[in-house]
């Protein structure tokens, strides 16, 4: 678990239609109905389908955000694409100690040794989670529950309001694929 | 009792208009200003929003329609954004001389060439001289706010002129934070129907924006002149009366530990949040720094920023605009020509930063404060220097 009793700094990576922008947003509103301070938003550009995006949290429990610049030295990493590890350098800025969580299907020691033990690396095959409970391989919703499991910065209840409101009659579903990511995240063997 | 909610910024300030119960939108959308009007459409089209939307081709015609909906006594609202706030520059000159007190957020953009998207007050700066009122916001619950306020601004009797509020495109606009959202029957308690003085009817014909020859158009000017300077106390009055009621005051010109301070920086819009961090990790190392922000750009307040300054021994400004082969920055150049007469005043020293979207990270207000503290003391033989560019 990382301090989260003050500001806390995520960066979302995946592709454009995965949904890491949702993800953000999701999380954002979840820590505020928790009475936090918290900001999302988009890597501001031009998006397209398929391509690299990034998504941005601050959260801090005591005080107001005033920061506006994008994160570049995040304290959590969330990666939605594992296609991305070998296009890009998603630990970039990521703080020591800081939380690395990735979407894969290999096993965390596999993961492990490319990282080391710089990092609190967490893995979960959200897109397995996805496809069996969504039908579809969007992984925005498996991965807030991956989050919430790793760092504690909101507690996994919260995260099903702001799911209810965004996705409606597919809420219920997105619910139980982020309580199952909770679950079958492996920090450590 | 107001609703805390997390909410973007551009969503906001749609559910502000609708608080404000706008009777007319007529926008074109233009990135990053587009969810604003799209949420308005969306709210309109699906009866939450009793009010006509009026789609058109350009933000040329945008405002033109604004125009006549304004002057039929509608209360009107629109957003724009870089170019299209360029595209509708010649009639945004008359909706202020035709004392037609719409309100407009702009989603402050880059202008082109190279085309860019993103944010910074070339926008804003490039119709600083069209007449309308213009508030900076730096933060959500400063645009919804002003929103609120702008109405009751641009809608009072003694002033009748159009508003427009400033948001950094994407830095604001693309944020989804915190906001106090005010219930339905306090906007309605502090913003009444608009009673617009003389509207246009066909029963009672009149005409407005008639020809102005020579013998008349230097008088239309000085009173335009003289209605748009008036204007500060009518805004002064509306902040003060919003402050009683929600709780949230505002003033042209704030100050951030900036009381008898030798080194002031001054910024507006979102950038002063970043800003002000830097103000504290700086006086946290023991230096005497301070912040001003800089709220009300049009009417220009004066008489603040003379008080606010008088103390200090450097005043930094930092642009995100440029005025190419002139003085640099047109806030910079505007605050010295306002000091220039003063006996006692700070060296003034101007930066440009920020365009285009590029960020100014904390650290990047720390360079930027301490190369002005440089310049100060050595001189420079620029007029001004740009901040962050990679040579």
């Amino acid at each position: 678990m990382i301090d989260t009793t003050g500001l806390v700094e995520i960066r979302w990576h995946g592709r454009g239609g995965q949904g890491a922008v949702t993800s953000a947003e999701l999380l954002a509103k979840a820590a505020i109905d928790e009475g936090k301070y918290a900001q999302a938003f988009p890597a501001f550009g031009a998006e397209r389908r398929g391509a690299p995006v990034l998504a941005f949290n601050r959260i801090n429990s005591r005080e107001p955000i005033r920061i506006r610049a994008e994160v570049t030295e995040p304290d959590v990493v969330v990666v939605l694409d594992p296609g991305l590890l070998g296009v890009m350098d998603v630990t970039s800025g990521l703080k020591e100690k800081g939380v690395l969580i990735i979407n894969t299907k290999r096993p965390r020691p596999d993961i492990a040794t490319r990282f080391g033990d710089k990092w609190q690396l967490a893995v979960i095959d959200a897109t397995r989670i996805a496809r069996e409970l969504l039908g579809v391989p969007i992984v925005n919703t498996t991965m807030l529950g991956a989050l919430a499991k790793v760092t504690g910065v909101v507690r996994l209840e919260s995260l099903s309001g702001p799911l209810r409101e965004r996705f409606g009659r597919l809420a219920e579903r997105n619910i139980t694929a982020m309580k199952k990511a909770f679950e079958e995240t492996v920090v450590k063997e | 009792m107001a609703k805390r909610v997390g909410i973007e910024v551009s969503l906001a300030i749609a559910e502000a208009a609708k608080l404000a119960n706008v009777d007319v939108v007529s926008a074109y959308p233009i990135t990053p200003q587009t969810h604003i009007v799209e949420h308005l459409a969306g709210l309109v089209a699906d009866g939450e929003l009793d009010a006509a939307f009026i789609p058109v081709e350009s933000e040329h015609s945008a405002m033109s329609a604004c125009l006549g909906a304004s002057a039929v006594g509608a209360r009107t609202f629109t957003a724009s954004a870089g170019q299209g706030l360029e595209l509708m520059h010649e009639v945004l000159y008359v909706a202020s001389a035709m004392r037609l007190p719409m309100v407009m957020a702009v989603a402050n953009r880059a202008l082109s060439a190279p085309i860019n998207i993103w944010g910074d007050h070339s926008d804003a700066m490039a119709v600083r001289d069209t007449g309308w009122i213009q508030i900076f916001a730096e933060n959500g619950q400063q645009v919804v706010d002003n929103v609120l306020c702008s109405f009751r601004i641009a809608e009072d009797h003694r002033v009748l002129l159009p508003v427009m509020i400033h948001l950094d495109g994407f830095h604001l606009t693309h944020v989804i934070e915190p906001i106090y959202m005010p219930e339905q029957d306090e906007v309605d308690k502090f913003l009444p129907p608009p009673q617009y003085p003389l509207p246009l009817h066909p029963d009672k014909p009149l005409t407005m924006g008639a020809f102005g020859p020579p013998y008349i158009y230097t008088e239309m000017k000085k009173a335009q002149e003289a209605n748009l300077t008036a204007a500060k106390e009518v805004i002064l009055q509306c902040w003060q009366e919003f402050g009683s009621i929600f709780g949230r005051d505002y003033s042209p010109v704030e100050g951030y530990h900036s009381e008898q301070t030798k080194v002031l920086l001054l910024t507006m819009g979102s950038f002063s949040e970043t800003a002000m961090e830097a103000i504290d990790k700086m006086r946290d190392d023991g230096k005497d720094v301070g912040l001003i922000r800089l709220r009300l750009w049009r009417p220009f307040p004066f008489a603040e920023i003379r008080q606010a300054v008088k103390n200090a021994e450097v005043l930094i400004v930092l642009d995100r605009a440029i005025s190419f082969g002139g003085p640099g920055g047109p806030v910079c150049s505007e605050i010295r020509s306002a000091l220039y007469n003063e006996d006692t005043r700070p060296k003034v020293i101007g930066f440009v930063g920020g365009l285009g979207g590029r960020d100014i990270s904390v650290s990047g207000f720390e360079e930027i404060i301490t190369r002005g503290i440089e310049i100060a003391r050595t001189g420079s033989e620029q007029e001004f220097e740009m901040y962050g560019v990679r040579e």
